[in-house]
């Protein structure tokens, strides 16, 4: 359209001013362009900034004192300064005990579920297990279930087996219930592996289990990275399990101990706040660690 | 050399070793154990009447009978509905004119994708006490309007039965379109530049561009986020949970809420278990053809 306009323009008036017409569209297109840029960037650092408000207003809560929330109300900038806060959440609150709780639960579930996870995967994807594909959908399947048809016979069977209240239970159902996904990730991943490698190690006389730990695992290291960053996250967030079959207010991980702060400490405002900041650091620590496998691992599994 | 080649191969082709039969049989059977076995019990309990300490009654379909006369279920029924709608279009919208905005690589993009994405980190329980300091009385939604000169509008967010569902779906709403967007950028990078590019050159403006390639070329996405917003829909309980617990006057009750508190607080788990049921019949459509697809890719490599 535009070249087309421009060549007759050329065709009919003087070169020099051609040229004069041209360099003032040149400028005339590049306004555009910065008038666009800063639109971009205008809008979406309001976009940003509104996104970004809640941490920083939790933040700035977390640091006031009762009186001066109970005064200036909850949206007002600190005039007061006390840290007299994060000691009521960690230890009133007992949100240390509960971080404690979490990473016991949280760290066990993640190493077992992506060791199981890698194993299924291993097998599915190398050799030519019978019924490979039922298999695969029956794992994948039961992580899509939703959490509450199992609650009730879950709880049953942990009574039943003597581990109801402990945090074997939580540690034990958390990784029955993500191998599916994890095993559904990994295979597509170890599929994509060259199949020369096999015959490679096949030749060198290793075993599957030689060759499953000296050179299919330490391929698997990125999507292992972006998978454990990410289960990390969704076992230390989790409430649901841990209310359901943990009764013993010593045993209750952050996110349950965090939501009874409003019972505790009501309507202290800053209190609360200072808890769910300590309840979010360890999950903000591991994604700031791991950001770049975290936000590969969420489109993993679901873009291909 | 060749035959030792021939021979690796063979054995890949015939049966696995045994070992390798263990791998995944052990997984296969943990989770059998832990969640399939339990979810086929959880069918079995529906049909009983329980507490889980005294004999259990066979009752036949009886729980569900008595679901469709409960006014309780029937909202909570109704606010599942508004709720997988409003916060499942809502963050399929937002979060795919967000990836939109922010899908090329240029100057600050980093910076402002990692704003929206930020809260996912954050559990819901976080996210749930965060936006209930905001909605108190004096909080900081009640200052934003004051400040807007919207003062009238104020009220006890919450604790309105008329406002505390929408309250809530706005926190998980925070929450979500920032994963939804980073779904919808990993399906945006994965379209041949060059066919936006013919477009372009065929005359296509920008509009034209996004509804007839981009939009059609992200079909598959488009179905694992349906699914994804659905499946969370119907599972979300923690925000609820933590937020409202189900009130006031069951005006955020979810299907989730209400199951747990009917299975696990008071004890019937059968009729709990019923609520599960519906809950899962609900999922259901959505799990097959989640399922389906997943197949289909797995013949196609």
């Amino acid at each position: 359209m535009t070249a087309a306009v421009t060549t007759t323009v050329t065709t009919t008036v003087a070169v020099a001013d051609a040229d004069a017409y041209l360099a003032r569209r040149r400028r005339q297109r590049a306004r555009v362009r910065a008038l666009r840029t800063a639109g971009f960037h205008g809008s979406m650092s309001v976009i940003s900034l509104l996104w970004f408000a809640p941490v920083l207003i939790v933040l700035l809560l977390s640091i006031r004192t009762f009186d001066d929330v109970a005064t200036n109300g909850i949206a007002a900038f600190p005039t007061t300064f006390s840290f007299q806060t994060y000691v009521d959440a960690w230890t009133g609150g007992g949100l240390g005990r509960g971080l404690g709780n979490s990473l016991i639960v949280s760290i066990p579930t993640v190493i077992l579920s992506l060791l199981l996870s890698a194993f299924a995967a291993f097998a599915l994807s190398r050799y030519r297990v019978p019924f490979r594909r039922v298999i695969l959908l029956v794992m994948l399947g039961g992580n899509l279930l939703p959490v509450q048809m199992l609650l009730i016979p879950v709880r049953q069977l942990t009574e039943q087996l003597g581990v109801f209240d402990t945090l074997t239970a939580v540690i034990a159902i958390q990784t029955a219930f993500g191998i599916g996904f994890y095993t559904f990730v990994l295979y597509g991943f170890m599929r994509s592996l060259p199949t020369e490698l096999q015959d490679a190690a096949s030749l060198d006389g290793a075993g599957p289990l030689r060759f499953f730990f000296q050179v299919v695992l330490p391929l698997t290291r990125p999507a292992l990275a972006a998978l454990g960053a990410l289960a990390f996250t969704w076992n230390f967030n989790d409430l649901l399990w841990s209310i359901t079959l943990l009764q013993s207010e010593s045993l209750l991980p952050v996110t349950a101990a965090v939501n009874s702060l409003k019972g505790i400490y009501v309507s202290s405002w800053s209190v609360i706040a200072a808890g769910t900041v300590i309840a979010a650091i360890p999950s903000v620590v591991v994604f700031l660690i791991f950001q770049r496998s975290f936000i590969g691992g969420l489109a993993l599994g679901s873009v291909k | 050399m060749t035959s030792l080649a021939l021979k690796a191969r063979r054995r890949r082709v015939g049966s696995p070793p045994p070992i390798v039969l263990i791998l995944v049989l052990v997984p296969l059977l943990i989770e059998g154990f832990g969640v399939i076995w339990p979810a086929i019990q959880g069918i079995g309990l529906s049909f009983l009447r329980w507490n889980g300490y005294s004999e259990a009654i066979p009752v036949g379909p009886q729980n569900y009978i008595d679901l469709w006369s409960d006014k309780v279920f029937l909202g909570a029924f109704r606010n599942t509905a508004i709720w997988t709608l409003l916060f499942g279009v809502l963050s399929f919208l937002g979060g795919l004119l967000m990836a939109l905005a922010l899908q090329s690589e240029r100057r600050g993009v980093g910076l402002y994708r990692t704003a929206l994405f930020l809260p996912i980190v954050f559990s819901l329980v976080v996210t749930a006490l965060t936006w209930s300091a905001f909605f108190q009385p004096h909080g900081v939604f009640d200052g934003l309007l004051d400040f807007v000169g919207l003062g009238d509008l104020k009220r006890v967010w919450l604790g309105d039965p008329s406002t505390a569902l929408y309250a809530v779906i706005v926190a998980a709403l925070w929450r979500q379109i920032g994963y939804v967007m980073v779904l919808f950028i990993a399906g945006l990078k994965a379209i041949d530049p060059s066919i936006l590019e013919a477009a372009r050159v065929d005359g296509a403006n920008s509009w034209q561009r996004f509804w007839s390639v981009t939009f059609p070329q992200l079909r598959n996405v488009n179905l694992v986020i349906v699914s994804t917003l659905v499946i969370d829909s119907l599972r979300s309980f923690d925000v609820v949970y933590a937020m409202t617990k189900g009130g006031p006057f069951h005006s955020t009750e979810l299907l989730s809420t209400y199951m747990f508190t009917t299975a696990i607080t008071s004890r019937q788990l059968g009729y709990g278990s019923a609520i599960a049921v519906i809950i899962f019949l609900l999922a259901l459509g959505v799990i097959v053809s989640y399922l389906i697809r997943a197949l289909s890719e797995e013949r196609e490599s």
